[in-house]
């Protein structure tokens, strides 16, 4: 049930014969590249060859999460007899070539095309949001670029679209390499930018160039990740925030989710893969949030409700016989995901459960438990979340997010965002002490934590419905579920549930199946097997809307790869190993929410009020 | 079918020859692909589109794969300024053009041809479609053609829309997988990986015109005409200032003075060979040979007398490359315009030697770095024009 390869033929890369072995005869090829003598395998491409040896490539519409388009002209090199200049990333060695990464007429040729790039990139650098990080102008710093050769934009030509709470789209600083295009369409499918009019006036636009808050973005923010330059950024609400912590009449609470954390040192320079909880929770409260709050908790606590209400749907199908009763369940913790089905499967929404993602929970609980307990006015909290997520952005403002009743979580902040707070702050992140996060939501289990990778929602499910079943852990060696783990697009696999406690008699030798999935172009496939009826005994799917779960999440630090995410979930998994607790269940504030405030227990009358939503028949086609 | 521009010496030695219908494919089905290959091979016909790609190269290669599909694509999207030569096929000789398809379908072990007509020409979609359908009658295609039971061949029309680009072969492909019309990544070649990713062979609507005579004459005979690496015969099409504008075919290397006589041109200053994409060249290099060797043409020539502003045919051609620019890739999509930005400023005499100088290495890097052949050759106009005749445009300075 793999992907299908779905992108353009244009696009795909040369299918070439693959050798069982690297030494039988063509599956190697000699070649001379910068005038060294190489033996290549078969079929690979320039680009990859010159980056295993060490040569530097220079490479704009080229992502390695993306499938090729060639269009940028950056990466051209020299192979000896041919008329033009070739593309590096697309250009595959199948014969004894012999290649000059350098030369004259290389150099020259990109000089040209940065050239020509930046004559229609309006703006200055000192003002842009992305300098600094930006490929376009390291570029132009590898090069050397001094001067404009061909001219500049001076004035600005598009209008700046910031309908989206999400993504911000400024075309004049558009390239057009499409990475944004391909993002869309091939990596997330969900097609919301294209390239339209020809020529000179090719421009990405969406469907009638309509507002990106008027189509069906799912504000997943994979794009931002993938834009070269600043043409699409996330809408930053940190001027607001900074405008609460200095009101001195507002309590500002910070929930804190796991993948920033594990991201955040990026932004300050450090490798990928290190974990920086405890220095954020220092360079927070130095910076003057009230407090700050572990939304592990309220993973924990989305645990109990989404975990709950698989079991009461269980029973009803099982034991009640109640036809409408809809399964597999799915996830709903990932907000482009529940936009993706708002959109594209209206009709399947009752699959969803009912449940909060924990970033709504927690806001929840904060103006009305928190504020109980605090004897502090809801009205004058303001409750910011500090996510990977820009689709976080969307959902905190959806208009029925306000069952405390006032709007539940009321900024949300990437992990960039939060980072250059804390720069204008004058703090250096890494070189801070550690510090924990503040009662009463300071303890979370490692269930909560990883949440933050593909598989990670599902793992802490089973460790507690599981257990919550059968009166025994789940039966994996030290709770790690490893087929809920990896980058494999879509997984499954199942428990069996024996020896079950008496209330859940009814489950008595049932095979638990579940399936996780993460990018919206793999949700598709799933949601296909259920329309198709493949998925009738299936009871859990967890799905996120980016590819590698939240730790790939569209406001996370730029750049992204796969290798990059996987050193980001490393990084959660290491930590979660070493917690004491790592079953939602087994959190002791849990535990204590649901005695003293939740006190008809999970799915009851107020968590249903509190931590339940309703969701939109939203569709494809919008007015 | 009814031409609307006047017939004009309508003989030559191969296309514009007599020829009996349906003789070469009768004969085509009965021979072994491979020596049909080597007929091809002998006769050293090269593409007719301008890039003068070997056919029987492109053939073999595609013979030689093995695929469950494979299609056969007639490029008819005639777009080139100043090109008309395959209308007159397309009208007059339409069962050469279509005889050919068929049996480059044959050899390269094609079911399907399409025919990618020029969105301008669809008003030939109604004449063709009933030749089509009267060789379904003969048996000429269909199943079992001419009785050869392991030979079916279907043949369809493809309307373009109107993009000069998607006369380049992969975008022409893109545009047909419904795309938009914009050129892929070489390798994979089309012969690899072509129409819906299935090996493909596109060919010129000439070049496949030239097949029958081929087939039934032999590729000695083809290779008797023309130079040594220039084989056969070449329709060109003469426009601008001439007295007998029209379609002619004649042998490869053919001089440039010698095509302006045959076209009744007096007092030129300059000849545009190969469209507007093509070179122009001065009076001092009428001499030159019309071949792939020295000046290569998809056919268009372009005469204009002393009377012209070069300045302005420059801005001209210009002025479509900016316009039919598919806008993919950086060289093309904006040196075109860079490029244009400074014939305004000559014509404004707003300029620096040292900036135009500048352009013309642009235009350099343009010919290497741009994806397709468009960009690849949309400066050499505005080189070739900036450097004959600089004494005309930089006199002002």
């Amino acid at each position: 049930m793999e992907k299908e390869l779905r992108s353009p033929v244009s696009q795909r890369p040369q299918e070439i014969r693959k050798y069982d072995s690297n030494s039988g005869i063509g599956a190697e090829v000699t070649i001379e590249l910068n005038g060294e003598k190489l033996k290549v395998p078969m079929g690979k491409s320039i680009l990859e060859i010159c980056r295993e040896n060490n040569i530097h490539i220079p490479t704009l519409c080229y992502h390695e999460d993306l499938c090729i388009a060639g269009n940028c002209r950056m990466c051209l090199v020299e192979i000896e007899g041919m008329r033009t200049l070739q593309t590096a990333c697309s250009y595959p060695v199948t014969t004894p070539v012999k290649i000059k990464t350098f030369s004259n007429k290389v150099r020259k040729a990109r000089r040209h095309v940065i050239d020509l790039l930046l004559s229609e990139h309006y703006g200055e650098c000192y003002s842009c949001i992305r300098n600094n990080n930006c490929e376009l102008q390291t570029l132009a710093r590898e090069y050397g670029v001094d001067s404009y050769e061909f001219g500049h934009v001076c004035e600005p030509r598009f209008e700046i679209d910031n309908s989206s709470a999400a993504v911000i789209r400024d075309m004049d600083k558009c390239i057009l390499c499409r990475r944004c295009v391909r993002t869309c369409i091939d990596l997330q499918e969900v097609g919301v930018l294209e390239a339209v009019n020809r020529g000179y006036d090719t421009k990405i636009s969406t469907f009638l160039d309509k507002p990106l808050a008027d189509v069906i973005c799912i504000n997943c923010g994979q794009c931002i990740n993938r834009c070269p330059t600043a043409a699409l950024h996330a809408n930053d609400p940190s001027d607001l925030v900074w405008k609460a912590i200095e009101d001195p009449s507002k309590h500002v609470v910070l929930q804190t989710a796991p993948s920033p954390r594990a991201a955040m040192g990026e932004e300050f320079g450090l490798p990928a893969g290190l974990s920086m909880t405890g220095q954020l929770n220092t360079a927070v409260k130095r910076i003057g949030f009230d407090k700050v709050f572990d939304t592990n908790f309220s993973a924990d606590l989305t645990i109990m409700e989404e975990g709950t209400e698989l079991l009461n749907r269980l029973k009803k199908a099982l034991v009640d016989k109640d036809d409408s009763v809809k399964l597999p369940q799915f996830t709903s913790c990932s907000p482009g995901w529940v936009k993706f089905i708002e959109h594209f499967y209206p009709e399947y929404l009752d699959y969803l459960s009912t449940a909060k993602s924990p970033q709504q929970m927690f806001g929840a609980i904060i103006k009305t438990f928190y504020a109980q307990e605090e004897n502090i006015d809801p009205a004058n909290i303001v409750t910011v979340a500090l996510m990977p997520c820009a689709a976080k952005k969307f959902e905190c403002n959806r208009p029925e997010m306000n069952s405390s009743g006032f709007k539940d979580v009321d900024y949300g902040l990437t992990t960039r965002e939060m980072a250059k707070m804390i720069r204008e702050a004058g703090l250096v992140l890494p070189d801070l002490p550690k510090s924990g996060f503040d009662d009463p939501f300071g303890e979370a289990s490692g269930a909560g934590l990883i949440f933050g990778s593909t598989g990670g929602v599902m793992e802490a499910a089973l460790r507690t419905v599981y257990e919550l079943v059968t009166g025994r852990p789940v039966p994996f060696s030290n709770l790690n579920i490893d087929a809920c783990r990896g980058v494999k697009g879509i997984k499954e696999a199942s428990i069996k549930l024996e020896n079950c406690k008496e209330d859940f008699s009814f489950l008595e030798g049932v095979d638990l199946k579940f399936i996780v999935a993460h990018g919206t172009a793999n949700a598709k496939v799933v949601m296909e097997m259920l329309i198709k009826g493949e998925l009738k005994d299936y009871h859990f799917i967890e799905i996120m809307a980016c590819p590698g779960g939240c730790i790939g999440g569209g406001g996370q630090p730029i750049p992204t790869s796969e290798a990059i995410r996987k050193l980001r979930a490393k990084a959660i998994y290491a930590e979660e190993a070493n917690l004491p607790v790592r079953k939602s269940h087994e959190n002791p504030k849990i535990k204590y929410i649901y005695d003293k405030f939740l006190t008809d227990g999970p799915c009851g009358k107020l968590s249903h009020k509190l931590l339940h939503t309703k969701y939109i028949k939203r569709g494809k086609y919008i007015n | 079918m009814k031409n609307n521009f006047v017939k004009i010496n309508r003989t030559g030695p191969v296309l514009f020859s007599d020829y009996k219908e349906n003789s070469a494919l009768k004969k085509a089905v009965r021979m072994s692909r491979n020596d049909i290959l080597f007929e091809l091979r002998e006769s050293g016909l090269k593409g007719r589109g301008g890039a003068g790609f070997p056919v029987s190269t492109k053939w073999m290669l595609t013979a030689a794969t093995n695929a469950d599909k494979k299609y056969l694509i007639c490029n008819a999207d005639e777009g080139e300024p100043g090109t008309f030569k395959d209308r007159v096929l397309l009208t007059e000789y339409p069962e050469l053009v279509l005889e050919g398809m068929i049996i480059a379908g044959y050899t390269i072990g094609a079911q399907e041809g399409i025919i990618y007509l020029r969105a301008e020409y669809s008003y030939l979609i109604e004449f063709i479609q009933s030749k089509i359908d009267e060789m379904h009658k003969s048996n000429l295609l269909g199943k079992s053609i001419c009785g050869n039971k392991d030979f079916e061949f279907e043949i369809k029309i493809f309307p373009g829309s109107g993009a000069y680009v998607c006369g380049e072969e992969t975008a022409l492909i893109e545009s047909m997988e419904g795309n938009r019309g914009e050129p892929r990544n070489r390798p994979p070649f089309p012969v690899n990986t072509g129409y819906l990713g299935y090996p493909t062979v596109v060919n010129n609507v000439e070049t496949l015109a030239a097949i029958p005579h081929i087939i039934n004459n032999g590729g000695e005979w083809y290779h008797k005409f023309g130079t040594d690496k220039s084989t056969g015969s070449k329709l060109f099409s003469i426009s601008g200032d001439c007295k007998n504008p029209g379609v002619y075919e004649l042998p490869w290397g053919i001089t440039i003075k010698d095509l302006l006589e045959i076209a009744g041109a007096e007092d030129t200053k300059a000849v545009q060979v190969g469209g507007a994409s093509g070179i122009c060249l001065p009076e001092s290099q009428f001499s030159k040979k019309v071949s792939y060797e020295e000046i290569s043409t998809g056919g268009s020539v372009m005469i204009f007398n002393k009377d012209r502003n070069m300045l302005k045919v420059l801005k001209n051609f210009m002025e479509f490359f900016v316009e039919e620019s598919c806008g993919q890739c950086t060289p093309c999509r904006i040196g075109n315009v860079k490029l244009l930005e400074g014939i305004e400023m000559i014509e404004k005499n707003e300029y620096s030697m040292e900036y135009i100088n500048k352009l013309k290495e642009l235009g350099e890097t343009m010919k290497v770095a741009s994806k397709c052949g468009l960009g690849q050759s949309s400066p050499n106009p505005f080189i070739s024009i900036l450097d004959n005749f600089k004494d005309e445009i930089f006199t002002k300075n």
